[in-house]
């Protein structure tokens, strides 16, 4: 048997991927939006619904960033809502382990696992700085390395209070001295779904001892293949077999009637994502500078990018350049080569849509990924709020269905058990 | 006049069907609203992802969970109960706890357990922020405005800069502002000291009888809401009632009887000048003979009216909810 796909739908995010201008676009906040997501995914039969975090808004050159999508719900409230109106559907949160503490989550986890018979999954973020902290009783108060450490122990908290059945408890580590009764008996699942989205060497080797699956950002295929051979490399060392662990990238796709169709109709949403506003503010995460006096129809800036990493010009968000110079000098080539503006430049360098064509390319596309080991599966992120999964659901899982690569029923009652997880 | 009636659930069960039904008598009854109980510490699951579980399941019924401001970081309750005021179209509320007991303490490690002068200071504190992180988006923050690129007028977003003595919150939200502006606060007292220093809008009180209900609410500002909790044994014949009483103990007043003596007594306190009470069944069975005993005859004396407001807010008569950083309240 081939390997079996697992999908699952990302709420649209705080970021420019989601289109807000469309007139199709509905709210970001009504419960309604999410409940129509959800349950598109689980008439599609996903494996799991996705909601992405942040504790602080967006600030960019020290001012709240007011272009993209802002304002979203608490996660682990609006997944208890969700488990009303969804039957089989995972629910996944993203929920920080620096910004919680082990008992309260844990206890939150195991009461929403629950509440939904058994569908209930931690994304595990450990988040990017001190910004949040700003927001919480202790502040910015760890460092990259040390929030890993608590990540690592409060996974392994959580673990030890989940398999406590609801009795007696006592931790006593470098990060949490804690002690009492949990008072949650066992949760359908035993323990909950746990991901793990950090790309550093400690994120990789955390998801590798104590997470169940990885949402990763690697989704061009050779970049992919490598990220799942090193993470499932580091699989034995922790006594797990390569099964254990799934690595499910977050990726977009965009239909079309002929593929032709679909390429004209991923730039029209490209020019969407990327207004001439977007374009200076996303060229200034790279030049980590003030470029608002830049014309986005003008030539990319002479300057070079500043190079502090502690003081990046954009907060909330996770880091994505390495190296800034090198991919500032990449840039400016294409730029100059293709005779690009700041926008098109931008349009053309950032976030293109992974899965471009026909329902039938983009089913078959998605199978390759899948079967040649660039990952086990898809978190997919739409474009529009809250119908941007319908023509996936529609078109292109009964085509993965007829492949014999994905469920036509749920096989389980829980999250664990349609994830194919011990 | 009619009073608004609400029942506290006390259950501790984690099989989603015991409070889907609970809620949904409740509901259909048209009851006011409902209180999850709660505390770290016990067995039972947690009361807010509770309240919302049953939220898309109820359309009534305004749904008022405890939750302690002890341990719980402030920001986090400010954005789960905005989000179950999302959820609910506007029924959320709040039943703000503190917690002395050391042995909650352990189960964070935080830090040592604090007095109770200070657990109080804490939990004003607390209250203030979510308070002000409700407000921390005006109504009309989100514009989306296709020709200027923006989503939201950021001119409209607050940082609620709050700095006390326990804590200090940034803000703004990262969820915008809940349907009822301020969801409804609410706090169970015994004693006046701390009446005094929480901004809550509903006091659940523990009188004895109409005279001491009386006193009571004497003592509270004008505006605020009072409800009398009673810890309520019903049968149809007084006997059995009593005898599940037994030796029932409790903060509240504990009756026993038929639902036609308990709408007797109701109809007793109510020149009192409290708003309503919430009845604390005694045992499950005596949520549903509230919803379908009790109810009926208090509609049939005129003691229970169903509201008809969408609200918690609305319902309980109080206030449209003035958002601080706006235009308006910096009029008024
Ligand atoms: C695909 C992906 C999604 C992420 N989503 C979130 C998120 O929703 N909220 C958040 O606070 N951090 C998020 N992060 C941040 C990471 O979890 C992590 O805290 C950060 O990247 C720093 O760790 P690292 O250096 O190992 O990457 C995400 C990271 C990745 C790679």
């Amino acid at each position: 048997m081939p390997k079996q796909i697992i999908l699952a739908a990302h709420f649209p995010g705080v970021n420019n991927t989601t289109v807000w201008s469309d007139p199709r676009s509905g709210s970001q906040i009504e419960f309604a939006s999410f409940e129509h997501l959800a349950r598109t995914a689980e008439r599609g039969k996903f494996d799991f619904f996705f909601l992405a975090e942040g504790l602080r808004l967006r600030e960019q050159r020290g001012l709240i960033h007011d272009l993209d999508v802002v304002g979203r719900p608490d996660t682990l409230t609006v997944l208890a809502a969700l488990a009303a109106v969804t039957t089989h559907l995972g629910l996944a949160g993203t929920l920080n382990a620096t910004f919680h503490e082990p008992y309260e989550l844990a206890r939150q986890l195991a009461t929403l696992d629950h509440l939904s018979g058994g569908r209930a999954a931690w994304n595990v973020v450990t988040s990017h700085g001190p910004f949040f902290g700003e927001n919480f009783r202790r502040g910015g108060f760890l460092d990259h390395a040390d929030r890993y450490t608590r990540a690592g122990e409060f996974i392994e908290v959580a673990r030890k209070l989940w398999d406590s059945d609801a009795g007696e408890f006592q931790h006593t580590g470098e990060q949490f001295d804690i002690k009492g009764r949990f008072g949650v008996p066992r949760s359908p699942q035993g323990r909950p779904v746990v991901l793990q989205a950090g790309d550093s060497a400690q994120g990789r080797d955390l998801a590798a001892r104590l997470a169940d699956a990885i949402f990763s950002r690697h989704h061009h295929l050779e970049d992919a293949q490598r990220f799942y051979r090193d993470v499932k490399d580091r699989l034995p060392a922790y006594g797990r077999d390569r099964d254990s662990l799934k690595i499910i990238p977050g990726v977009s796709y965009v239909l079309g009637d002929t593929d032709a169709d679909a390429q004209e109709k991923a730039h029209y949403i490209r020019r969407q994502q990327v207004t001439p506003q977007t374009a200076v503010l996303l060229l200034e995460q790279l030049w980590n500078r003030d470029l608002s006096s830049y014309d986005p129809e003008g030539p990319l800036p002479a300057v070079d990018p500043v190079l502090d990493e502690a003081d990046t010009i954009i907060k909330g968000r996770a880091g994505m350049f390495p190296d800034r110079l090198k991919t500032a000098n990449e840039w400016r080539a294409i730029a100059e080569a293709k005779k690009l503006s700041i926008r098109d430049l931008v349009i053309e360098v950032t976030g293109r849509q992974n899965f471009i064509g026909t329902a039938d390319r983009v089913a078959s596309l998605l199978d390759e990924y899948v079967q040649t080991d660039a990952c086990d599966g898809f978190i997919l992120v739409p474009h529009l709020t809250p119908a941007g999964l319908d023509d996936f659901v529609d078109q292109v899982v009964p085509l993965l269905q007829e492949r014999g690569v994905f469920r036509s029923e749920y096989s389980a009652s829980t999250l664990r058990g349609n994830l194919g997880l011990a | 006049m009619t009073l608004r009636i609400a029942a506290a659930l006390n259950g501790d069960s984690f099989d989603a069907a015991d409070w889907i039904s609970a809620a949904r008598e409740a509901d259909e009854a048209l009851l006011d609203f409902i209180t999850f109980d709660d505390a770290f510490g016990r067995r039972g699951p947690d009361a807010v992802l509770v309240a919302s579980r049953v939220a898309p399941l109820t359309r009534h019924v305004g749904l008022v969970p405890v939750a302690t401001t002890t341990h719980t970081e402030p920001f986090h309750l400010s954005t789960a109960l905005a989000t179950l005021d999302w959820v609910s179209h506007g029924r959320a509320g709040w039943q703000v706890r503190v917690s002395a007991d050391p042995a909650e303490a352990d189960l964070l490690g935080r830090r040592a357990p604090l007095g109770f002068d200070d657990l109080f200071t804490e939990a004003a504190d607390a209250v203030e922020v979510v308070r002000r992180l409700w407000d921390s988006w005006e109504d009309d923050a989100i514009i989306k405005d296709v020709a200027t690129g923006r989503f939201v007028d950021r001119d409209k977003l607050h940082y609620v800069d709050f700095a006390g003595e326990h804590f200090t919150v940034k803000g703004p939200s990262i969820v915008p502002r809940p349907p009822q502006g301020q969801p409804v606060i609410a706090a169970l007292t015994h004693q006046a000291r701390v009446w005094e220093r929480l901004d809550v809008d509903v006091y659940f009180v523990t009188p004895s009888d109409v005279d001491s209900a009386a006193t009571i609410v004497r003592q509270l500002p004008a505006r605020k809401k009072v409800f009398a909790d009673i810890v309520v044994f019903l049968d149809a014949d007084q006997e059995t009632a009593i005898r599940r009483r037994g030796a029932t103990t409790s903060d509240a007043a504990v009756f026993a009887g038929t639902p036609a003596q308990l709408a007797g007594l109701i109809a007793g306190w109510e020149p009192s000048g409290i708003a309503g009470v919430r009845l604390r069944p005694g045992a499950p069975t005596d949520l549903t003979a509230i919803t379908r005993d009790l109810v009926p005859v208090l509609r049939e004396r005129g003691l229970f009216e169903p509201s008809t407001a969408t609200t918690l807010r609305e319902r309980l008569g109080l206030p449209v909810a003035v958002n601080r950083y706006s235009p308006e309240a910096a009029n008024a």
